[in-house]
């Protein structure tokens, strides 16, 4: 028996309202006629119309969105091979170190990474741009990849591996056919946060970018230092809008995913 | 094969990421000079053994010193544990109650509440942080509501104040105190408060003896995950807090871009470290047992 009391309703409902008002709010103000942020002055479009025009936020949206691809691709890639030397190799030397090195950008304030990114680029004379941002965020953001795909390597079966290579599969062939899709959906939700943690990153981008390569949180940063302005307004809703729609439809994919393999097993029992 | 697949990410690593922190080090016990960059001594590689030795000569511990000498870098830095402790106390006020409804909720609803506590965790962080400026500035929201209710007379000022930073740590961090305690929770078996209730045991008793020991493992693993990113915190102090909110995060910051002295900053950077290390080993330590305990 499970006991939902009035006691729960309510604390669910102030605490969700927490959670959800004041992005609501925020929405709801990115259409508001009047430049005075705070007055509803009316239903308008306006903000919107003055972002899309805004040159600066169009460059500092491509700029973001590039950094994202390359630097989550390149970390899911390192992550994945850095899962796979933590769970599957053994021992060897320096392994210490290594899940030290994994682990420790975790919980690294923002403010420490970016200076040490900063300082090395600096001493080793690397011009500073989106490349060195694309370095910064790729090295953060494999160090949460490698967790995820790791911990669902640590449940997998080796069996079906050893399965594979009995049946003649090289290690790559075995790797590729077997291990691959079963680690996938871990695989693909590390891509994921790492595009949204780099979408996301204020401090370290400051500290690792130049001149040439503003990035969106940057430029929303130093538009809001001084106040509220409509047109982040309208930015956030726009960003908002995109990342429900996302999780909405990640979460309906992995449903649908889970009830196929159910359906699966089921249709297995039976026959 | 084996060596190159461990390589890989290793040197990645050891490059991005030790090597930096190396740097840190050397430069926050280098002196501050009007060059490019803004510090000496530099080691040079080309005048070999003794290239290293006037290297090692020229370092030293003025700026840690420096450090002590002056209160502005001591205050932020109590005031940043201050202020992470306190925000971590209200995050978990506020949290537990969520979780606790949660898990109390239908099983049918379960997915759905979950999804709704991670979706804030996906939207920008600079946007959750952005959100609550226009409802608590002077003429916001938030005292627009109260002065029409007769509450206050004139606008408080919330905004640009500590208040401010404690708000917005709770909100932004309130998923990460959520999500373990409603996972401790979640596997409590409900027989055991039913057989604590029929030997005699008040609700509230019940909750006390059964249910708040069930889920400690998932209350200190929240209030770490909220109190140890709360010290560093740059965003939240620089955009709601005021002029006279310090936190050490902002001050690193500030030594660095405005102040342009960068072994100081340096220095800042590795007391903060020393001071996280204690809070990361409990931490770890409390995961280590959670693993042993589920086997």
């Amino acid at each position: 028996m499970r006991r939902f009391s009035w006691f729960n309703a309510t604390s669910l409902t102030l605490g969700f309202a927490f959670l959800y008002l004041p992005m609501i709010i925020l929405v709801i103000y990115s259409f508001n006629a009047s430049r005075l942020v705070t007055v509803w002055g009316g239903f308008s479009t306006r903000w919107y119309g003055e972002l899309l025009q805004d040159e600066a936020f169009l460059d500092a949206a491509w700029v973001t969105l590039r950094v994202a691809v390359f630097s989550s691709t390149i970390a899911t890639v390192l992550g994945t091979l850095a899962a796979i030397v933590m769970v599957r190799m053994g021992r060897f030397r320096g392994r210490t170190l290594f899940s030290g090195m994994i682990y420790a950008p975790l919980v690294m304030p923002e403010v420490i990474t970016g200076l040490s990114l900063l300082l090395l680029f600096i001493g080793i004379g690397l011009d500073r741009g989106i490349f060195t941002v694309v370095l910064a965020h790729t090295t953060f953001s494999m160090c949460y990849v490698s967790v995820v795909v790791s911990s669902r390597l640590a449940t997998f079966d080796t069996a079906l591996e050893e399965a594979a290579l009995d049946l003649g599969c090289t290690q790559a062939q075995a790797f590729r056919l077997v291990t691959l899709p079963i680690i996938a959906p871990a695989v693909i939700s590390g891509w994921l946060l790492a595009f949204t943690l780099s979408l996301d990153d204020l401090v370290i981008a400051s500290f690792t970018t130049g001149p040439s390569a503003t990035t969106l949180p940057i430029k929303i940063f130093s538009s809001i230092r001084l106040g509220v302005s409509p047109q982040i307004n309208a930015l956030s809703t726009i960003l908002i809008a995109l990342v429900t729609v996302g999780v909405i439809a990640a979460s309906l994919a992995t449903k649908r995913r889970a009830d196929a393999a159910e359906r699966d097993a089921r249709a297995a029992i039976r026959t | 094969m084996r060596r190159l697949l461990i390589a890989v990410p290793y040197l990645w690593l050891l490059a991005l990421f030790l090597i930096p922190f190396l740097i840190v080090f050397k430069i926050s016990l280098s002196d501050i000079t009007l060059s490019i960059p803004p510090y000496s001594p530099n080691l040079d590689l080309s005048a070999g053994w003794s290239g290293l030795v006037d290297f090692v000569r020229a370092l030293d511990f003025e700026n840690f010193v420096f450090l002590t000498q002056d209160d502005l870098y001591w205050k932020a830095y109590l005031s940043s544990v201050w202020i992470a402790f306190v925000s971590t106390l209200i995050t978990l006020a506020v949290g537990y109650p969520i979780a606790y409804g949660m898990a109390r909720a239908d099983r049918s609803w379960q997915p759905t509440l979950l999804m709704l506590v991670i979706l804030p965790f996906w939207t920008s962080f600079l946007i959750r942080v952005y959100s609550w400026m226009g409802i608590l500035s002077t003429e916001g929201l938030l005292n627009q509501l109260l002065m029409n209710l007769w509450i206050i007379d004139e606008p408080l000022q919330i905004l640009n104040t500590t208040t401010a930073v404690y708000i917005g740590i709770v909100y932004t961090y309130l998923p990460f105190m959520i999500l373990p305690i409603y996972a401790a929770l979640e596997k409590m078996d409900d027989a055991l408060l039913e057989a604590a209730e029929d030997l005699g045991c008040s609700r509230l008793e019940a909750f006390w003896l059964v249910t708040w020991p069930l889920s400690r493992g998932g209350v200190i693993a929240g209030c770490f995950l909220v109190f140890i990113p709360a010290i560093g915190e740059f965003v939240i102090p620089s955009l709601l807090g005021g002029s006279d909110t310090l936190m050490i995060g902002k001050v690193l910051w500030e030594e660095f871009f405005s102040n342009r002295d960068w072994p100081v900053a340096s220095a800042v950077a590795i007391v903060l470290l020393l001071i996280l290390i204690v809070p990361i080993v409990l931490f770890q330590r409390n995961e280590q047992k959670a693993r042993e305990a589920e086997g």
